[in-house]
């Protein structure tokens, strides 16, 4: 297994470039091209302001001004990480001709969708930098230094789930099914459209659980809220546990290697 | 040195019973069977105890009926799937044309994949720059290398996807039967590129159907059979070896269908009643120049016209029978199996179970596509028939069977001289013809070609 692991450094070249061919397939043939990257999020921004200013107005919203921003904040990476483990899920199927015919290194598929969707992720960030700028939220550069550790650690555990997903749905075709469901439950169990501090006393726990909700919150306090990071100790906890989930990850995607070209 | 080594190694794949198709995470979840369902119920060997090495710089051909595990060892030996048990090393830079082109994304232009495949297939950037102009006159791309691979047709797919394989500059090279990827200048080029790997010292692993492709390019053969190696050696030899046996099994396959033919065409005879039978048989002379073509004026229509059918099949009154129908070779063994050229003979068994004096033999030979190759019956060939009773046997020897390579149906008949059939077997026979020339049509005269000394050739 190690062996392997070692092994990926060497592939970055075909990271590198897969990721490229990916982001130039994705747009190719549209008017705008790359900048859809920027549009998008912004377009969804424009549409959640406009609900929660005017068509609904949560309790939650006289607490925390530009409920809209607040959620925005959640939301941006929490689509990195929806869009990554969903798309990975089908990777290896819809990659079958590589795995197949190729000698071809496997779990550079899952990783490079969710790098992919990493640079769709920090081509939304300048669109939410600016809207919190304009709205003068406070953005202190030492809270700000934590950022890249917070996107890293999504990163591992974005990877790490995308392994595990992928190696399964080539034996068990239902997980794609299954997942956008799971994603959606997912989604409402982290504290991305209400404040973690509002949520019941008693479900508290059971969000310390959810490994996304400490990135959320980071993400938050980092970006929105006032006050210093006081989340990094959850965050340096769930480091760990990424590292963990990570190296479990690709044992089992080495383990079941070589079942995909046979099952593919 | 052996750039390639396989000892005693076996592939076993998986073959699901027809539930397990269906096994869901659900499913398995729910009957606590997670581990048990990624166990195989049931398997296929597609390798057993398989032993080959292949010297550096040789070229190597395997070749086998389909099915026999020709591309499990290409696969095992590019390292896409592991041996079950058994030991598979390369030495070297692998380049694998298995599938070519796996892996272009059909939205990017024919430019940017060649360096995506590249990457894949191991090159750097730079590498793939500097000989990306090469790759693109190869594949005789320089109009379309900008398109998006989705425009492009099958054959420029391929072309794109072998040029960029063959310039990855591997150490060896694994062909899967992919030289049909293009005109026959393309298939040229493709061969002088081997034939230059070939001096350069590169191995190469050939997996192919082009039997003279491995006689004339091969140093050595190996000839896989269900998955066990059969021979290997010299590859005139292993070739000449594989097609005898081909040739058996066409020959066992052959027989086997004319047995369930006749056997169902066999039914209880249907006697011609007797206003069918006219009453004037004259005018023999005239007769039929095939046995399909008895029509005299329309004197009959309703087995004229019975004679002339298309379609396959058994009739007639049974008055005379033809018991059976055997092919002989010049050996004299039966055999469905023949040599252009070489001479062959028909054997009807027939019996009649009344002493009968009207009677003509009649055989005619089609090809695949229906074209009467040739017919004749006792009657055009001036034979008058005296009396036929009890059993017998009927010869037709040919002694120089001049018919291209293809496969034939024989008519064989035994009717009145107006053609009231006794017995008619329509197209029931098969054999088929060999030959090492692929000439075309039907017919193949003797021939011989002569030159003026101005006009030199050679003969391979």
């Amino acid at each position: 297994m190690f062996e392997n692991l070692l092994q990926l450094p060497k592939y970055r070249g075909l990271i590198q470039s897969l990721v490229a061919r990916e982001l130039k397939a994705r747009y190719r043939g549209s008017v705008l091209g790359f900048f859809w990257s920027f549009v998008n999020p912004l377009l969804l921004l424009l549409v959640y302001t406009f609900v929660f200013a005017y068509v609904m107005t949560p309790a939650q919203s006289k607490e925390i001004p530009n409920f809209a921003l607040f959620l925005f904040c959640g939301l941006l990476p929490w689509t990195w990480f929806q869009t990554s483990l969903v798309e990975s899920s089908n990777i290896l199927i819809s990659g079958g001709n590589l795995i197949k015919k190729v000698m071809f290194p496997a779990e550079v598929l899952p990783i490079v969708t969710v790098l992919a969707n990493l640079v769709h992720f920090l081509l939304g960030l300048p669109i939410l930098l600016a809207f919190l700028i304009y709205f003068g939220r406070p953005i202190h550069a030492s809270e700000l230094v934590w950022f890249p550790l917070v996107v890293l650690v999504q990163l591992l555990l974005s990877v790490a789930l995308a392994l595990i997903l992928s190696a399964l749905t080539v034996h068990f075709r239902d997980i794609k099914d299954i997942l956008a469901n799971i994603m959606t439950l997912w989604f409402f169990a982290t504290p991305i459209i209400y404040y973690w501090r509002f949520a019941p006393a008693p479900i508290q726990p059971y969000l310390d659980l959810n490994p996304f909700t400490h990135l959320a919150i980071s993400y938050q306090e980092i970006l929105y809220l006032d006050g210093d990071f006081g989340h990094w100790k959850w965050l340096l906890a769930l480091t760990v546990g990424s590292g963990l989930l990570f190296l479990f990850a690709y044992f089992l995607f080495d383990r079941l290697r070589d079942s995909f070209a046979e099952e593919v | 040195m052996n750039a390639i080594e396989l000892t005693n190694v076996t592939k076993v794949y998986r073959k699901y019973a027809r539930r397990k198709q269906f096994a869901t995470l659900k499913s398995a979840l729910l009957k606590g069977s997670l581990i048990q369902d990624l166990q195989p119920e049931e398997t296929f060997p597609a390798l057993q105890g398989v032993s080959f090495s292949v010297p550096a710089g040789r070229t190597y051909a395997v070749i086998g009926r389909n099915g026999s595990g020709k591309s499990t060892a290409l696969k095992l030996v590019a390292g896409i799937t592991k041996p079950t048990t058994g030991t598979v090393k390369v030495k070297g830079r692998i380049s694998a044309l298995i599938e070519l082109g796996a892996g272009f994304h059909p939205e990017i232009s024919g430019r940017e994949n060649v360096f995506i495949n590249g990457i894949m297939l191991g090159l750097s950037k730079r590498d793939i720059g500097r000989r990306f102009d090469e790759i693109v006159e190869f594949a005789e791309m320089q109009d379309f290398i900008d398109a998006p691979v989705k425009t492009y047709s099958s054959g420029m797919y391929m072309r794109l996807g072998f040029a960029v394989a063959i310039h990855v500059d591997p150490d060896v090279l694994l062909v899967d039967e992919v030289l049909a990827v293009g005109d026959a200048g393309f298939t040229h080029k493709c061969l002088d590129k081997f034939g230059e790997f070939k001096r350069r010292g590169k191995t190469i692993l050939l997996v192919t159907h082009s039997l003279d492709l491995v006689e004339r390019f091969c140093d050595e053969a190996l000839w896989l059979d269900s998955g066990r190696v059969r021979g290997s050696g010299d590859p005139k030899r292993v070739v000449g070896a594989y097609l005898t046996d081909v040739g058996k099994s066409e020959e066992r396959e052959l027989a086997r269908a004319e047995g369930r033919e006749v056997e169902r065409r066999a039914g209880p005879s249907v006697p011609a009643s007797a206003e069918e039978v006219p009453a004037d048989v004259g005018d023999a002379n005239a007769g039929p120049a095939s046995p399909a073509a008895a029509r005299k004026g329309g004197q009959d229509p309703a087995y004229a016209e019975d004679m002339t059918r298309k379609d396959e099949g058994r009739w007639g009154s049974r008055e005379i029978e033809i018991t059976g129908v055997t092919l002989k070779d010049a050996a004299g063994q039966a055999s469905h199996i023949f040599q252009s050229g070489e001479p062959m003979s028909i054997h009807l068994s027939v019996r009649a179970h009344q002493l009968n004096s009207d009677f003509v033999f009649g055989i005619g030979v089609y090809n695949a596509e229906g074209v009467n190759c040739y017919g004749t019956n006792t009657d055009v060939e001036n034979f008058t028939p005296e009396e036929i009773a009890g059993e017998g046997e009927v010869t037709f020897a040919i002694d120089a069977l001049d018919l291209v390579e293809g496969t034939y149906k024989l008519d064989v008949a035994v009717h009145k001289r107006d053609g009231y059939p006794y017995d008619f077997h329509r197209l029931l026979y098969t054999f088929r013809v060999k030959s090492r020339i692929k000439e075309v049509g039907i017919y193949r005269p003797r021939h011989a070609w002569a030159f003026t000394p101005g006009i030199r050739l050679t003969r391979g």
